[in-house]
């Protein structure tokens, strides 16, 4: 099989099709873990590792295919019953399912290596498991992973590709010819089998002397059930192997009475090929003859005619030139009911899983996200032309129009809808992960997930599996404790990790947390002030404190360890998540756990937002964050120290942040906020605290395509992004809690100044 | 006339295989998911020569041979089975159902063609 390109590409849809499988696969076990598993539930592990090998083997995937039989012949021990599954049999399918899961990464190149001696040590158990159905720990003392004595027993070929190929086979004098006798039973014809076609393939290998032999046959009337009467007896004429006239007769050896024998005599007549084309000709007649030839056979009283018509056409029907008189045929109809077809064996309910879906390039939804972003664009520029033509309200430009952005947002909120995925996907790897972590870090860790369902755009879907898998990897191997430490704690010996997804206000939030010994303060500020992150003295609230492990270099683990360490912190985990406009925060209670909360938009294609101005420029505020926007009286204002603003809001004080000022956009000597009209916005960061936003104005509510600013410029402070508005012009997209920061940062700067 | 091909397998990759050897072979194919979509198919479309997987869900490959058996105009279809399985006793029960013949997986295209042509002329 040469590797050409359409051979590559099912290559390709193979290995998609194995993510599919694999966790389809990981769906089954964890559900066989939480005891929600029944038949059906192992029958389509079963089949899943059963589909993966099946590919496997046509890719020549060796290892592969020998660890997914190994794997699949345990499971099928369980399907039939003669195996229970009990907890050591789900923990070894646990076991098999990652190790099947990293031959096919590493079959795929995801991987540089396989761990060859874990995937034979996890192949004995399953083997062991087969062989004694004892617990797995018969089989750990056994140091040798190369004792394989179950593969023989299953007559097993890990790669099928020597189909038939003659020229291996040791060398045989064969016959000079052949006499073969071949009577097909009922069955045969009842397989769909077909006598004419056997005799044209012994015809294939050489010429060929056929006679039928018709003795059987008997007259009409005796002929009482379908039966088959014909023989054939066939005289080849060629120095072919044994095996070449077997293969022929491969499928109906047990459907025919066949006898091959040498041909006891050096032929005296050799036929040439068209002397067999001749008999074949003969013969194809009198395979197709019984129907036809039944009803010149003496008289019978009618009804029996019918009868007979009905079993000779139901003999007769495999031969496709036949003309079957359809009305006989129905009578002939065993009386198989119909209803079978349609009866599925059992596993019905597995039908309701499957959805109906397509596939489709990735590149293809972008490139109509992207047009569609452009759309509404247009769109927008359109309809702000015509608000400044002046046209009346009723006017029906105007009112198609509105239709029309009716119509954009409808399309382009179907767009996105098709980009939505469930972060089922991310978070079903995780159950492998705790595993492992586990494992390694001989903790004992139960792992609960919520909100699979929650839907987010499929570039953020992708992007969160690795700072998931780093947060997971930090609660087990820092946030739990070891099994003394959680006895000497009163806490249950099992520790666990919660990991949820939710949508909260426009953004998608995931939380890791666990019920662990939570941020040892004392040591996280100690290190800090170590490594230099912190003066020794620094005041420093509980919050401040715990947020320090997001510093860079900041490592809590006395050594780097092997599973949290990898020479990440947690500085990478944020960075990455910034990247995503995301945000991510913790919160700990000693002794009771950690939380940790990542925050993240639902999309990174379009924005709603609130369209202001400040220091001149047009300024767009994600609607998400806004709480309330209100025109401030006086004395609302107030100044705290040299720069520093409060306003107060329903009966509270909020920072108030001058935002053309914070930006650089105001000119150094505009007038204080005091001095100029202007609108107060209240926003939420990702804390949950609020802050005021001070602007001149406010333009109105828009949704935006956003285009990013870092790939195209640079990344700005307080900047998130930015857009094309109606009008053509850009507008900045504010990062809020980025501002926020800023905000702090210069009013403690301008205070160290006066102080200074 | 070309001869018509109905492929009932509920793996995308093997439904691809088979696809890609047969078309090459001058074969027209028509696909199928699983068993009942397999009957379903074969009705609307009807086919020539029919070739399928055994485990599969909703309805496995001998409960689909069995389907097509049931049916008078299907009486005389080959059927082939695909089979990963070697073993004696899953081509014994593939023949009751009343399957043709089998196929072994990983199939070479040529033999395939080559089975295809023994059952369907």
């Amino acid at each position: 099989m040469s590797a050409d390109d359409p051979f590559e590409a099912i290559k390709q849809t193979f290995f998609l099709e194995c993510e599919e499988l694999l966790t389809d696969l990981e769906a089954s076990v964890t559900a066989l873990t939480f005891g929600d598993g029944d038949g059906e539930t192992i029958n389509a592990a079963f089949r899943a590792i059963h589909s993966i090998k099946g590919g496997a083997g046509a890719f020549g995937l060796e290892e592969l295919v020998r660890f997914a039989h190994v794997f699949e012949t345990y499971m099928d021990e369980l399907r039939s019953g003669r195996k229970t599954c009990d907890d050591t049999a789900i923990r070894a399918m646990l076991h098999a399912s990652d190790v099947l899961a990293d031959h096919v990464s590493f079959a795929r190149g995801l991987i540089p290596s396989m761990d060859e001696e874990r995937s034979q040590t996890v192949a004995n158990e399953l083997r062991a498991l087969m062989d004694g159905g004892g617990p797995v720990v018969a089989a750990a003392p056994d140091p040798s992973p190369a004792a394989d004595p179950i593969e023989a027993e299953f007559d097993f070929k890990p790669v099928m590709f020597d189909f038939g190929d003659a020229s291996d086979a040791p060398e045989v004098v064969a016959p000079e010819a052949w006499t073969i006798t071949f009577k097909p039973h009922v069955r045969l014809y009842e397989t769909g089998n077909e006598p004419a076609l056997l005799l044209r393939e012994l015809a294939r290998l050489g010429p060929c002397q056929v006679t039928l032999d018709t003795s059987e046959l008997p007259a009409l009337t005796e002929l009482s059930e379908p039966a088959a009467c014909l023989s054939w007896t066939i005289e080849l004429d060629a120095p072919v192997e044994l095996e070449a006239i077997t293969e022929i007769f491969e499928f109906v050896e047990d459907e025919c009475d066949l006898v091959i024998l040498p041909k006891g005599e050096p032929a005296g007549s050799v036929e040439d090929s068209a002397a067999a084309d001749v008999g074949i000709a003969a013969l194809l007649a009198a395979a197709t003859a019984p129907a036809p030839a039944a009803p010149a056979a003496p008289a019978a009283d009618e009804v029996d005619i019918q009868a007979l018509l009905a079993m000779a056409t139901a003999a007769a029907e495999p031969a496709p030139s036949a003309p079957a008189p359809t009305p006989a045929a129905a009578v002939a109809a065993p009386s198989a009911p119909a209803a079978k077809a349609t009866a599925p064996t059992g596993s019905a309910q597995a039908a309701g899983g499957g959805q109906a879906s397509i596939r489709v390039d990735l590149d293809r939804i972008d490139k109509l996200i992207n047009v569609v972003g452009e759309l509404v664009i247009q769109q927008a520029m359109l309809a702000q032309s015509v608000a400044e033509c002046g046209l009346a309200a009723s006017s029906t430009v105007k009112v198609g129009l509105e239709d029309l952005e009716q119509l954009s947002r409808e399309i382009q909120d179907s767009v996105m809808a098709i980009r939505a995925q469930p972060v089922k996907s991310v978070f079903q790897r995780m159950p492998r992960l705790v595993r492992e972590v586990a494992d390694m870090t001989g903790k004992n860790v139960r792992l609960i997930t919520e909100g699979e369902a929650t839907e987010v755009d499929k570039t953020v879907v992708d992007r969160l599996a690795e700072p998931i898998t780093h947060m997971i990897r930090n609660a087990i191997d820092h946030g739990l404790e070891d099994a003394e430490g959680r006895a000497a704690a009163g806490k249950p010996k099992e520790g666990t990790i919660r990991l949820a997804a939710l949508h909260r206000s426009g953004r998608i939030v995931i939380e890791v947390s666990d019920d662990g010994r939570g941020i040892n303060r004392e040591r996280v500020r100690k290190i800090a002030v170590d490594r230099g992150l912190i003066a020794a003295d620094a005041n420093l609230s509980n919050e401040e404190t715990d947020n320090l492990i997001f510093l860079p270099g900041f490592s809590t683990a006395d050594s780097v360890s092997d599973i949290s360490g990898r020479g990440v912190g947690m500085d990478v985990v944020r960075r990455s998540i910034q990247q995503l406009g995301g945000r991510i925060s913790i919160a700990s209670t000693p002794g009771k756990g950690s939380v940790f909360t990542m925050s993240l938009p639902l999309t990174l294609a379009v924005l709603d937002g609130m369209v202001v101005r400040a220091g001149g420029q047009t300024l767009l505020s994600p609607l998400s964050s806004i709480i309330e926007s209100f025109t401030p009286k006086e004395g609302d204002l107030h100044r705290i120290g040299a720069r520093d603003w409060v306003i107060r809001f329903r009966d509270r004080f909020l920072p108030l942040i001058d935002t053309g000022r914070v930006l650089g956009f105001s000119k150094p000597d505009a007038p204080e906020i005091t001095g100029r009209d202007g609108i107060a916005i209240v926003v939420e960061n990702e804390g949950g605290s609020q802050v005021a936003l001070w602007v001149d104005d406010i333009q109105g509510q828009r949704q935006v395509v956003i285009k990013s600013l870092e790939t195209n410029y640079r990344k700005v402070d307080g900047i998130s992004a930015a857009t094309i508005l109606g009008d053509g012009r850009v507008a900045l997209i504010l990062d809020i809690d980025a501002l926020v920061v800023l905000g702090r940062q210069q009013a403690n700067q301008s205070e160290f100044k006066i102080a200074s | 006339m070309t001869k018509k091909i109905l492929t009932v397998d509920d793996s995308r990759t093997m439904r691809d295989m088979l696809m890609l050897a047969l078309t090459d072979a001058g074969y027209e194919v028509v696909q199928a998911e699983d068993g009942i979509d397999g009957l379903e198919t074969l009705e609307r479309e009807g086919a020539d020569v029919v070739i399928t997987d055994i485990n599969m869900p909703r309805l496995d490959g001998f409960g689909f041979i069995e389907g097509v058996r049931a049916n008078p105009a299907h009486r005389g279809l080959p059927v082939l089975v695909l089979t990963t399985e070697s073993s004696v006793e899953k081509k014994t029960r593939a023949k009751e159902a009343g399957a043709t013949g089998w196929i072994v997986k990983p199939f070479d295209p040529v033999k395939l063609v080559d089975v295809v042509r023994r059952v369907s002329g």
